[in-house]
């Protein structure tokens, strides 16, 4: 992709990962430079699968893996310069959001007062510093998304690894959280964060990693594809007090191409040919009075435009 | 890189951290209670009789009272108490985060794997031995309080009743360090870590039949050679009964041997968790 040095890279050498005779991911070659770096693909497609071989969460069953020249089987050196925050949504039992990433500090060996400084500047930077003395079991899913980035940020890794970061958190803490990741791209980091829809990621993406079926079908530079995908629509479910006045607003834009009410009266289903827009307009909207709770991609319609953008037959889940 | 060069301080301070989060769960944590429970029953056992005795007027007998002591303490305590004890805290050091899926909290610190199983069992340890330590403790001042203090004073005093308080209570630890690191490594090595545990109890029941480097192979063996009284033929009934042949060390270790036999034992299953801990994967999906 560019040419920096291989200790500064993430590297796959013909990787390949088989769950007894599942395949996770085949014959994988990437090397990943500094920067931000989107992996797109569909459920099962083996995004996770790629993050927790280069975390040392599970292992290759063939090939090398070497994370800024180290290898994901030395966690003591690997977790001091990588930061991950898993898709995985469990705490360990009974810990606020500040002892979670507290905790975090301590076990990696420092001291009460550096863990201490660390652990509210991380919280401080997702925006999480009032709720940061509850209980996790009492956050929503967005906050626990954060605490989640929280922690993976505290120790100020050089790779940060974000699966599936933007789920479950509202426009307004999506575009921070957007910003943040721009942030840390710009102080040189390696960001590699998954999404299963390339309209999430594809405005602070430098490049994308398409995975179809565990194997890479396309990788390069975001340009090209977001050209493509703008003249097909997509669909997002908006979580919302009002989906009927939300309804209304939305419909005027002409890149809305459809709106409709969710089945269960809670939400609004939009179809869009440009979702970055889309997203603008929600943040708009959030401020004005409609109490926007979560937006999410509608699955199926992002498994129509991932099929698009590779031209291959839907991917088996 | 030397021993010396290791990184000790920083392993210290990183085993610390992990045994700090984990007593706090293991302590407290509701679905432990039963554990407790356990550990009063016979605390419980010996209020109640003593509570009959002084109900009834009657003057107990110290001697019999000290063998029905040492005969509790190996039947029920060593091998049902402790035991079930250590399977309920021990296994779920691991196997109870992968069921709660945060097993991953800790494989993405910087940190060894057999530094997080040293800080894990060490919490383990600290709260088994609290627990059954309090438990010792209570059951031998449950049993003889209801003695004269001046009979009691005597025992411990000028006979040999500091000893074997302290003998009981080196026991107790030796039993928590001995089942909980197999306890560990079944809940490392198994999916499902009660079937080893059925194993491994059947095993220290039969072991006393078994050759004497067999025997050796088994925790119940070395604690029966550091119980300080030797339970009475008049309480085993005979030598072929059950019961001596679960009381019964018929070639017992000396202290020293029993001591360094059952920790070489533990050290040789916590390094046999370790490694298969160094290859654990995180994968939930399969729980």
């Amino acid at each position: 992709m560019n040419d920096a040095a291989p200790d500064k890279r993430i590297v796959f050498e013909d990787v390949s990962k088989f769950y007894g005779e599942v395949l996770g991911v085949n014959r994988v070659n990437l090397s990943i430079p500094p920067g931000i770096t989107s992996l797109v693909g569909p459920n099962g497609s083996g995004k996770t699968t790629l993050m927790n071989l280069m975390t040392g969460l599970v292992e290759p069953t063939r090939g090398r893996i070497r994370v800024l020249g180290l290898s994901p089987r030395q966690p003591e050196q690997l977790f001091r310069r990588l930061g991950y925050c898993t898709q995985y949504d469990s705490f360990p039992r009974g810990l606020t959001g500040y002892q979670f990433v507290y905790s975090y500090l301590r076990l990696s060996g420092r001291g009460h007062a550096e863990a201490e400084e660390l652990a509210v500047q991380a919280i401080e930077r997702v925006n999480l510093g009032e709720a940061a003395h509850r209980s996790i079991a009492s956050y929503s899913k967005g906050m626990r998304q954060r605490i989640k980035l929280a922690q993976a940020i505290c120790h100020n890794p050089t790779v940060l690894v974000l699966d599936e970061p933007l789920n479950g958190l509202d426009p307004l803490i999506r575009a921070e959280t957007i910003a943040l990741f721009r942030a840390l791209a710009a102080q040189g980091l390696h960001l590699i964060i998954s999404s299963h829809v390339l309209h999430e990621v594809d405005v602070i993406s430098d490049q994308v990693v398409l995975l179809s079926n565990g194997y890479v079908v396309a990788e390069g530079e975001i340009r090209g594809v977001r050209d493509e995908i703008q003249e097909h629509p997509m669909q997002i479910l908006i979580r919302c007090n009002n989906p009927g006045a939300l309804a209304s607003q939305v419909f005027l834009q002409d890149y809305v191409v459809e709106a409709r009410l969710h089945h269960d009266g809670g939400g609004l289903l939009v179809k869009t040919r440009d979702a970055d827009r889309f997203y603008l307009l929600l943040n708009r909207i959030a401020q004005n009075g409609i109490d926007i709770e979560s937006v999410a991609p509608a699955d199926d319609d992002v498994l129509s435009v991932y099929e698009y953008l590779i031209g291959t037959e839907e991917p088996s889940k | 890189m030397s021993f010396r060069g290791l990184p000790w301080a920083l392993w210290r301070r990183q085993i610390v951290a992990v045994a700090r989060l984990e007593l706090k769960k293991t302590l407290l944590a509701r679905r432990g209670l039963w554990i407790y429970i356990l550990a009063l029953a016979p605390v419980l056992l010996y209020a109640a009789h003593s509570f009959v005795m002084v109900k009834a007027g009657r003057r107990g007998n110290f001697g019999e009272d000290t063998h029905i002591f040492a005969a509790v303490f190996q039947f029920l305590y060593l091998r049902l108490v402790i035991f079930f004890g250590c399977v309920g805290i021990f296994t779920n050091l691991f196997r109870g985060e992968v069921l709660d899926k945060s097993l991953h909290y800790y494989f993405l610190a910087p940190l060894r794997r057999d530094v997080l199983l040293a800080g894990k069992y060490l919490s383990g340890l600290l709260a088994a031995a609290v627990i059954f330590s309090c438990s010792t403790l209570l059951q031998i001042v449950a049993l003889y309080w209801y003695f004269n203090s001046n009979v009691v004073q005597d025992y411990l005093y000028h006979g040999n009743g500091l000893l074997h308080v302290a003998a009981y209570l080196g026991v107790t630890l030796l039993a928590c360090i001995g089942y909980g690191s197999i306890f560990l490594a079944a809940g490392v090595l198994f999916r499902n870590p009660q079937i080893p545990a059925l194993v491994v109890l059947l095993w220290e029941t039969v072991s006393g039949v078994l050759p004497p480097l067999l025997q050796k192979c088994s925790v119940i063996f070395y604690l029966k050679s550091l119980c300080p009284v030797t339970v009475p033929g008049s309480i085993t009934l005979d030598k072929s009964s059950l019961l001596a042949l679960l009381a019964v060390n018929v070639s017992p270790a000396s202290v020293v041997t029993a001591i360094l036999g059952l920790l070489v034992l533990s050290v040789a299953v916590l390094a046999l968790s370790s490694l298969r801990l160094r290859r654990m994967e995180i994968d939930y999906g399969v729980e």
